[in-house]
């Protein structure tokens, strides 16, 4: 579903990934972890070309694009490239002056040109999957941090995207709401959409993941099954990271 | 009431409905066309300044800053009495109409770009990340959030503009201080007609700043987004 190869993206001359190669599989779920600085907010990002990558290249579906000196990439590519995934923000990032339902519908009818009324009928079978129906008409300011992030879902959810892309889309939420956030995607999983996610929830990523990948200084430290990772690691700086995680001083 | 009581009131009676006519002749709709355009030119100013176009984005800037840069009341002495020597004669009205637009523009376009600016990033990239284009982005994203953070600082303006109207009457407007002056003229009670035309003026900017409450509470019905970032 997405193929990285050889991916970098430096700001400035700050080398912040260096040379990243993943494969994520169609409806796989692949868990990014690692210490803070490490990049994974950079590579998903990189994902969906809200960051530009410096070299390399990328394929999401059926479109590729390569990266690097005097290869400036055209801007029907990148929406191309990037209407093939949704993405899941760590502060929400919903509409404020749209209700939820049209945040929602935002997507479908002004770039998807979907009629309005199959967009509306969508929006609310999205809403109800994610458990706030009732809240349609609500502003997003009227909303608990988690129903925003599960509106935030829903939104990313409506374009039809072939893959969804979460940055620690729990760690801004209290405690007590982290886990209606976690169930929704758990649901997603289990209906087959490929998703990438940054999270330190590690019950989430044992559970959940078909795949870990530990990322660290720009590099890939290692990948595996959630079994591999947290059971067998191999090298010694995952051990040292995922000890830190368990008894965090 | 002893004569000269008398004769003050009776002036002020004289005078009200003049000065309220000349008010409502020429001081609002001076104001009205010329913060009507005034608007348009700093929209289309401060996405210029927002755009890529180089060339464009420097013309803007060069405008804002002679605008910004030079007093209100010269520049409408050289619209009225300076453009004609090279062939520009224009009716006071016209001419005080294009020189308080002008300024509109000038200022309104540095509150629109700064209220552009003031969105969050988050609101960009989640706009993007559904696929959007930049325009649709700007369209149906950033601008309807950036109207409503530049409301406040844009009625201001508008209130400035109305007492701003009464330098029309160096440029032989007729509006409500023209007015003022011309009727002290004839009396010789300035304390007396300056007030009044103060109290008047008092009373428009009154009137116009409960519509800018009013549109501000508008606003706040649809939205909670004071431009804070995240
Ligand atoms: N826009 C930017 N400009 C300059 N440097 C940046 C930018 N974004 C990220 N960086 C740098 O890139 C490095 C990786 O950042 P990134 O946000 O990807 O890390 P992260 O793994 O997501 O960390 P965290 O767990 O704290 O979210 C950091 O050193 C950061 O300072
Ligand atoms: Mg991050």
């Amino acid at each position: 579903m997405i193929e990285i190869k050889q991916l970098e993206k430096a700001f400035g001359d700050h080398q912040v990934l260096k040379g990243i190669d993943l494969n994520i599989e169609k409806s796989k779920v692949m868990v990014i972890i690692g210490p803070s600085g490490s990049g994974k907010t950079t590579l998903l990002r990189c994902m969906n070309l809200l960051e530009m990558p410096t070299k390399g290249a990328l394929r999401v579906g059926d479109f590729q694009m390569t990266f690097g000196e005097g290869n400036v990439p055209k801007q029907k590519d990148i929406l191309s490239l990037r209407r093939k995934s949704g993405m899941v923000f760590q502060s929400y990032n919903l509409f404020p002056h749209k209700t939820v339902l049209q945040n929602i519908m935002e997507g479908p009818v002004i770039v998807q040109r979907k009629k309005q009324e199959e967009a509306e009928a969508r929006a609310l079978q999205l809403l109800d999957k994610v458990g706030l129906k009732e809240k349609a008409q609500a502003y997003p300011e009227q909303l608990s941090g988690g129903q925003q992030q599960r509106v935030g879902i829903a939104r990313a959810m409506a374009v039809n995207p072939e893959v969804l892309l979460f940055d620690e889309p729990t760690s801004a939420l209290d405690p007590e709401l982290v886990g209606e956030v976690l169930g929704v995607m758990k649901e997603l999983a289990l209906e087959g959409m490929t998703m990438v996610v940054v999270t330190h929830e590690m019950k989430f990523a044992s559970e959940v993941a078909d795949q870990i990948v530990l990322l660290d200084q720009g590099k890939i430290l290692e990948q595996g099954s959630p079994d591999d990772i947290f059971n067998h690691p191999k090298e010694e700086r995952t051990k040292s990271f995922l000890s830190r995680l368990i008894d965090p001083i | 009431m002893d004569d000269r009581s008398a004769r003050l009131y009776h002036i002020f009676v004289e005078s009200f409905l003049p000065l309220l006519k000349a008010g409502v002749e020429f001081t609002i709709p001076l104001t009205l066309v010329s913060f009507f355009f005034g608007l348009l030119l700093a929209f289309l100013t401060a996405l210029v300044r927002l755009s890529p176009v180089t060339p464009l984005k420097l013309i803007a800037r060069f405008y804002v800053w002679i605008f910004r840069g030079t007093p209100l009341i010269v520049q409408l002495f050289i619209i009225f009495f300076g453009l004609p020597s090279i062939g520009l004669t224009l009716s006071p009205f016209l001419a005080a109409s294009i020189g308080f637009s002008l300024s509109v523009g000038a200022y309104g376009s540095e509150i629109i770009r700064a209220a552009i600016i003031s969105i969050p990033q988050g609101q960009w990239e989640a706009a993007y990340s559904i696929g959007m284009t930049k325009n649709q982005a700007l369209r149906r994203i950033i601008i309807p959030q950036a109207l409503k953070v530049s409301v406040p600082p844009l009625s201001n303006s508008f209130i400035s503009l109305i007492k701003d109207t009464s330098l029309a009457a160096s440029i032989t407007v007729t509006e409500m201080f023209q007015k003022a002056q011309q009727i002290t003229a004839r009396y010789y009670e300035p304390m007396l007609l300056y007030c009044e035309v103060a109290v008047i003026y008092l009373i428009f900017s009154t009137v116009l700043s409960s519509l800018q409450n009013r549109l501000e509470r508008h606003f706040d019905l649809h939205s909670s987004n004071k431009g804070s970032r995240l």
